[in-house]
């Protein structure tokens, strides 16, 4: 094998093993250069694995990392598709920009921060390329056990009174996660996805039910992590709490339960499958929808600027899923479109926020009137240039997304509901945030005393406008990307192509044979006493 | 004498341990809150073990008979645990040092009493400390 053939494996292990070098180099302050020059040097090799991946994925060819060389249903998997590459390289472009804004201060505030965002890294990775669904939950761990730490980075008691909600919770869906998948295996003896894509339409009523339950229990599951509405109280007060840099970080995160909900639920619950087709049909796209206008309304109300991109991070995640929802080739192409921007913009917007509150003085992030800040032209211009992309002005590829998806609604029978709330969002979007513009930057009190330049060094700016920059790209290079995602949406459909390139001739129907556990034909098969 | 099924008594014991586990979920400081969640943990943790089917007197592997139990899900359960472990442990000493800063050991960081001085004394501002 060649060192291409080994690069989906390389993506997951450089970041784990990235993060133990971190951790045996220590946290002193003697050593924290190097330990920055690693992390970025890590980071950087890292988006250039992410660029190879998604130009090989790019000819439409499946590549197929068999660990250990066993066979695909008994030995894991990591499978790199169009949807896999996109997601992996926009885990790259925020983790460049967001770790040199780190390394900017905020990664002395508390011990081992460098480690724990390599750690972060790794589950991102692993759960983007994990093909087995049980690896998914281990890599939805290792993500999730970083962003404990990460999210109680800084310590202070709002980062810690959110931080244990926020543990408790995701403890409490991982639970739900186990049991869902344990139902799902138990119906149908497999948890690698391409074989759970051949052998979920072979389920027959009465099995069928349960299985169906297994599959909208995880749906409940990537919900919370995605935070749709009503499982989405969670993430406003622990993103505003959360240290800048980590906030900008965990703007990919909600993005990891949108990608689990369209690879368990628009592959393999999508179409083609059987009596268990379409499982979340009936119930994404009314609560993606909602979650949009509650998201929005939630930024209207908000009292500080973190507090508000937050509630657009949940509003964004509502109009990505009720596109998700659609469940058309269209639909998927104009989501995973709008998703990058969307990523990319919000968190650029998180660490914006900081930069503008800490040039605030007195007032810091809330929106109240104070003294103006020191470099009103260029955060004002980031600000307006961030705040037209998140609510879909043209020529901002926020619009072109809202359009994609809007065109790909037309026939749908929801479709005046979804051009609806896509439309009313994106306008008060953009109320809520001149609201904060016009708050923050005309809205002075020349008696406070004049704020300072001081929070913002060139690194910063640069970490922020990079973001901000990649999402005008997004604009400009628009006709490829959308030609990518298109195609990557085509390709998220074709389950038998999934299958034949992951378990080959070995796989599927021929697997069954030997088989320790064979789908039961008799629903009292499985019974023993 | 009637027979009582062993899924029936598993089933049972799964759904009265996963019971107990939400309802220490629900409450309001964080020990409560910690035992419900191991609780839900060992539950889970059952409920995954039975999903391979119950067996008597089947060899874990492959074999010319009939009969052959499932061992897959008792390798997911040794993961399971490994991880409701670690995180177990994690979470108490989160809890510890919120309740240590906040002043109380509810999860929500509430005070009991209607103690409402403390909280205008010291009013949380801690979020938004700048870089440098």
């Amino acid at each position: 094998m060649s060192f291409a053939d080994h690069l989906p494996v390389l993506a997951v292990l450089l970041p784990g093993f990235t993060a133990i070098l971190l951790l045996l180099l220590g946290d002193g302050e003697a050593r924290r250069v190097w330990t920055r020059r690693i992390a970025l040097a890590s980071v950087l090799l890292g988006a250039v694995f992410a660029y190879r991946l998604i130009e090989h994925a790019a000819t439409g060819e499946l590549s197929v990392y068999r660990l250990g060389e066993w066979p695909a249903p008994f030995g894991i998997v990591l499978v790199v598709d169009r949807l896999s590459a996109l997601m992996l390289a926009l885990t790259s472009a925020i983790a460049v920009p967001v770790l040199l804004y780190a390394t900017g201060g905020w990664d002395t505030h508390g011990r081992y921060f460098h480690a724990l965002f390599q750690f972060q890294l790794m589950g991102l990775n692993g759960a983007f390329l994990t093909g087995d669904l049980f690896n998914l939950f281990v890599f939805f761990e290792v993500l999730l056990i970083a962003s404990y730490v990460l999210m109680t980075h800084g310590l202070g008691r709002e980062r810690l009174r959110f931080g244990t909600q926020y543990v408790v919770l995701n403890l409490a869906a991982s639970a739900l996660f186990l049991i869902g998948i344990a139902l799902v295996y138990g119906m149908t003896g497999t948890l690698n996805l391409a074989d759970l894509a051949l052998r979920v339409p072979m389920v027959q009523a009465p099995d069928a039910a349960l299985l169906q339950v297994g599959g909208l229990l995880l749906l409940v599951v990537f919900c919370f992590k995605a935070a749709l509405v009503p499982l989405s109280m969670w993430l406003p007060g622990t993103y505003a709490a959360a240290s800048a840099p980590v906030a900008a970080l965990f703007a990919i995160m909600t993005k990891v339960g949108v990608y689990a909900i369209w690879r368990i639920h628009g592959m393999i619950f999508g179409a083609e499958a059987g009596v268990s087709a379409f499982t979340a049909q009936p119930f994404l796209l009314p609560i993606a929808l909602i979650t949009s206008v509650v998201g929005v309304l939630g930024a209207l109300a908000a009292h500080s600027l973190p507090r508000l991109i937050a509630w657009l991070t949940v509003a964004s995640v509502g109009t990505i899923c009720a596109a998700i929802g659609l469940f058309s080739v269209d639909a998927w192409s104009a989501a995973m479109y709008y998703l990058v921007n969307s990523t990319l913009v919000i968190a650029g917007l998180f660490l914006l926020s900081e930069l503008v509150s800490t040039q605030r003085g007195a007032m810091g992030d809330r929106l109240e009137p104070c003294s103006p800040v020191a470099q009103p032209v260029l955060l004002g211009l980031m600000l307006l240039l961030a705040a037209a992309s998140n609510a879909g002005l043209p020529p901002m590829p926020g619009f072109i997304g809202k359009l994609m998806l809007l065109q790909a609604a037309n026939d749908h029978p929801w479709a005046v509901a979804v051009w609806a709330v896509v439309l009313v969002v994106g306008f008060f979007t953009l109320v809520g945030l001149a609201r904060a513009g016009s708050i923050l930057f005309w809205s002075v009190r020349p008696d406070m005393p004049a704020g300072s330049r001081s929070g913002s060094s060139p690194a910063l700016l640069l970490a922020t406008v990079s973001l901000l920059f990649m999402s005008v790209l997004l604009s400009v290079l628009a006709a490829p990307v959308q030609r990518y995602t298109a195609a990557a949406a085509l390709q998220m459909t074709d389950r038998d192509a999934y299958a034949r390139a992951v378990l080959g001739e070995q796989g599927g129907p021929a697997a069954d044979t030997t088989r320790p556990y064979r789908i039961p034909q008799d629903p009292n098969a499985g019974a023993t006493r | 004498m009637m027979m009582i099924s062993m899924e029936a008594l598993v089933a049972t014991g799964i759904g009265f341990v996963i019971a107990c586990g939400i309802y220490l979920l629900l409450r309001g400081r964080t020990f409560p809150v910690v035992l419900g969640l191991t609780m839900l943990g060992y539950g889970v943790n059952v409920f995954i073990f039975t999903m391979g089917r119950l067996w008597t007197g089947a060899p874990p592997i492959l074999t010319a008979g009939p009969d052959v139990a499932d061992p897959l899900p008792q390798a997911l359960v040794l993961t399971a645990i490994v991880i409701g472990f670690a995180t177990t442990g994690f979470v108490i000493e989160l809890a510890l040092r919120s309740s240590h800063d906040n002043d109380s050991d509810q999860v929500d960081a509430r005070h009991d009493q209607p103690s409402a001085q403390i909280a205008q004394v010291a009013p949380s501002s801690s979020s938004s400390n700048p870089p440098r």
